[in-house]
């Protein structure tokens, strides 16, 4: 052990090599529900030279290597559930070049989520990127990689569609370029017109590589931004509500969502839109489109626009919320998971029911949010629970909430969002036995030593 | 420990890192280490995990808590209602190694000097008012303020210079004020953060009696450090004053001429001391000053008022130099931050901050381009 300490020390620096109890006990958990599991090494690289120089170490001693962004998942994607070394990338935090006509920024594997929207702000307030709302530490890279949600995703799909290339470093340590990158020095594509071969890594996260840069993919930023909340006692409607807003291809974000609390709020279904433009005028023409699509509802006494107080309307418009973070505080005691799956949009009654039972039987407290996809092609719809970390029987009363949710996302046709390794594996039995065999190859190829990310997507 | 039952509460979403903006991690120790262990959630996290004999009171760990600056940018940037109380926590954990005896060497050196000398310097208390001798400073007796120099404007050949230039502005502008000279007890601001509650408790309670007997009723302090012991610790115990930062009283008399000034050509930063900025809420006072100066070019660093990033020398480390050392470090961090204005200045507040930035722009290898100077030097020199 203390050979490979040196020689990772020989890599990265002694001091950005850990073996310490400290580093093994933080970096064994992320702030969900997982089990932890300790890594034996923590390095934190600062170039592409160094984590090729890592990986290729680990092919030879056969040691695990876990990615690690921010470590915000809440499913462990970056638990190193069989030891090995943890390589926190968030040294790597260049923002490398942006692309002012091409819209796009070249960005290190471990550049922050925060630090790109500062840089943007600064030096092209013309320009943004889909901000998801995690906490502005969450990095960009593995965002994508999980493929996260942000601001834009309403209108332009997953972050990891928003890619325009890659540089990684293979399960065997080579150096690859993906996108437009390969062959041209702009990174303006991830694959078109050539195979897309940013899937070998996307959604993988990290189980076949790891991202050293990323090409990100940016859009207009208009000077006014303004949001409207509709809100229904009807949740069978906001399928349709949804899906009127999202006709008229007004609006930038659209998000629904469902909680108990404050009393205001309960039984009630939220759809809240976020509208941009350069002028009042543009802006006020978005607005009385949605208004016109949404007046049936008004009509019928079915919904109406909810009056948003001064005070809210700052919290609603800030990018990343601070809000998402504070659901960790309801039970005073620093703990939210949620199981986020993608699923159709007519789903959403059959969703919040789920939710309001299994809340109710487990005794827990709970927020449903739903975040349209790319125009309604599909939703995710958050089972959130918050619990208390000091409360051993609340957090085994949401596991178990969170598993019923698993079954439950099968049943209705959906798809695990940053699966835990548990729905990984239920995945795996599920889907068509050849589409997993072409995944096994892919694993097969581009890690024959099954040293990245192990545990994740597999079935040993 | 104190704070025991609300430390699980924390998310380790990571906002206290940040600025306000995002624009940059702004944890000291965070920015110098790069382990989440060294950052506020990861102490939070470890010190939950310590107390549940999860891991042991390692080196490791104690240079994790130890080496936390007490900047407050945590405090300013948590989102959740206990992150007001983030500093505290860390104190009280180090409260808690303190009571358990096992501290890394050089907190333990520093507390025993202050123990057995008064001052970390192990130098006599006679020395205290030696940097004003042959100057118009009067002791104290009775006068308006008591001007409290502390250890390091009273030992530190960087910080007596600092003393000697705001006291010489004060004469200069007839302010009513004194000095304790050998009389004078630390503040106990660093042994307090550094967790001995029980040697500050006696150090404030002989401070509050000098102060007592002698009448004192307003103080003004030359560091920031001080202001906060006096202004936040000592009411408890007894000791409430009217405590200024001497930049808060250079300010009415800059303004109202009692100080006149000259032209001054310099284009200057203005570094925010933790202790005075985030801990006291004071960001205007030592601005204003510097625009009152004709001919000075005011710039600012990205990272300011609230988000200022520490020089690294608070929580004790000025004294400890746990967070001290390579290119990381803070105070060279903060330095690059001021050459990246393009001023020939960055001016400071707060002697502990100037001998700080100054062994930043050394090891930047900078001194040719910047200049460290406190507030008073520059007012020394515009009006000179």
């Amino acid at each position: 052990m203390k050979d490979i300490e040196r020689l990772l020390a020989e890599i990265v620096g002694q001091e950005y090599v850990s073996t310490a109890a400290e580093e093994r006990y933080f970096y064994a958990r992320d702030p969900g529900l997982m089990e932890p599991h300790a890594p034996d090494y923590v390095v934190i690289p600062k170039s592409t030279d160094e984590v090729q120089k890592v990986v290729r170490l680990a092919n030879m001693e056969k040691i695990p290597v876990v990615p690690m962004g921010a470590g915000l998942s809440l499913t462990g994607l970056a638990i190193p559930l069989k030891g090995g070394i943890v390589v926190d990338m968030k040294r790597m935090s260049r923002i490398l070049e942006v692309n002012e006509m091409g819209r796009y920024a070249l960005v290190e594997g471990g550049t922050s989520q925060g630090a790109l929207k500062a840089y943007l702000e600064k030096h092209h307030p013309r320009l943004r990127h889909s901000i998801p709302d995690a906490p502005p530490t969450a990095t960009i890279a593995a965002n994508v990689t999980i493929h996260g949600q942000g601001r834009l995703t309403q209108q332009y799909g997953f972050n990891s569609d928003l890619v325009s290339g890659m540089e990684v470093v293979t399960g065997v340590g080579e150096i690859c370029r993906i996108g437009s990158c390969a062959l041209s020095p702009d990174w303006f594509s991830k694959g078109a017109p050539f195979p897309d071969l940013s899937g070998l890594f996307l959604g993988w996260f990290g189980a076949t590589g790891i991202i050293t840069k990323l090409g990100v993919k940016l859009y207009p930023r208009k000077k006014l931004r303004d949001v409207e909340i509709f809100v229904t006692d009807r949740g069978d409607l906001v399928p349709e509500m949804v899906y009127e807003i999202t006709h008229t291809e007004m609006a930038e974000d659209i998000l629904a969502f469902t909680q108990p609390r404050p009393m205001m709020f309960k039984d009630n279904h939220h759809v809240s839109f976020y509208i941009t433009g350069d002028t009042d005028e543009e802006l006020e023409f978005k607005r009385k489109v949605i208004w016109h699509a949404l007046d049936p509802y008004i009509k019928s006494k079915d919904g109406g626009f909810m009056g948003i107080p001064p005070m809210m309307k700052p919290v609603l418009l800030e990018s990343p919320q601070r809000s998402a973070s504070k659901l960790a505080y309801v039970k005073r005691g620093g703990g939210f998971e949620y199981s986020g799956p993608i699923v159709m949009l007519e789903k959403y009654p059959e969703c919040t029911q789920k939710l309001e039972e299994l809340a109710a039987r487990y005794d827990l407290a709970y927020s449903g949010m739903v975040r349209v996809i790319d125009g309604g092609h599909a939703v995710m719809f958050a089972f959130a629970f918050a619990f208390n970390r000091a409360d051993e029987d609340m957090m085994a009363r949401t596991r178990k909430a969170l598993k019923e949710v698993s079954a439950f996302v099968l049943k209705i046709g959906g798809l695990y969002w940053k699966p835990t390794v548990d729905e990984q594996r239920l995945a795996i039995q599920h889907m068509d036995q050849n589409t997993w065999k072409l995944m096994e190859m892919i694993k097969a190829n581009l890690d024959p030593n099954r040293i990245m990310n192990p545990g994740n997507w597999e079935v040993y | 420990m104190q704070y025991e039952e609300i430390i699980h509460r924390c998310f380790r979403c990571g906002y206290c890192k940040f600025t306000s903006d995002y624009n940059d991690f702004n944890c000291p120790t965070y920015r110098k280490f790069r382990f989440e262990t060294y950052s506020p959630g990861g102490r939070m996290c470890l010190i939950r995990a310590w107390l549940n004999n999860e891991i042991e009171n390692s080196e490791r760990f104690q240079e994790i808590i130890f080496s936390c600056a007490t900047c407050a940018n945590c405090v300013e940037h948590c989102v959740f209602t206990f992150g007001e109380d983030l500093v505290n926590i860390f104190m009280a954990a180090r409260e808690d190694l303190v009571n358990k005896g096992i501290i890394p060497p050089p907190v333990r050196d520093y507390l025993k000097n202050i123990n057995i000398s008064g001052n970390p310097y192990k130098e006599p208390a006679g020395e205290r008012g030696r940097w004003a001798q042959g100057t118009a400073v009067k002791p104290y007796e009775g006068q308006e303020y008591l001007f409290y120099v502390g250890d390091v404007g009273s030992y530190d050949e960087r910080g007596k210079r600092i003393a000697g230039a705001v006291s010489n502005l004060l004469t200069k502008a007839q302010v009513s004020f004194g000095i304790l000279g050998e009389k004078e007890i630390c503040d106990g601001n660093e042994v307090k953060t550094l967790g001995e509650a029980g040697l500050f408790q006696f150090l404030a309670e002989e401070n509050i009696s000098v102060f007592k007997e002698l009448g004192v009723k307003k103080i003004i302090t030359l560091d920031p450090h001080a202001l906060n012991a006096f202004r936040k610790f000592y009411p408890p115990l007894g000791g409430t004053y009217e405590v200024f930062h001497y930049s808060q009283v250079l300010l009415p008399l800059i303004q109202s001429h009692a100080l006149p000034l000259r032209e001054y050509r310099a284009t200057v930063t203005y570094h925010d001391p933790c202790y005075l900025g985030r801990h006291n809420g004071e960001y205007e006072a030592p601005r204003k000053i510097l625009h009152a100066v004709p001919g000075l070019e005011f710039v600012e660093m990205d990272q300011h008022g609230e988000n200022a990033f520490c020089c690294g020398g608070g929580g004790g480390n000025f004294f400890t130099d746990i967070l001290g050392g390579g290119d990381d470090a803070p105070n060279r961090i903060r330095i690059r931050q001021a050459h990246e204005t393009g001023a020939t200045v960055v001016a400071v507040a707060c002697p502990q901050c100037a001998k700080m930035l100054e062994d930043g722009l050394k090891a930047e290898e900078l001194e040719q381009s910047l200049e460290v100077l406190d507030l008073a030097e520059i007012v020394t020199k515009a009006s000179a």
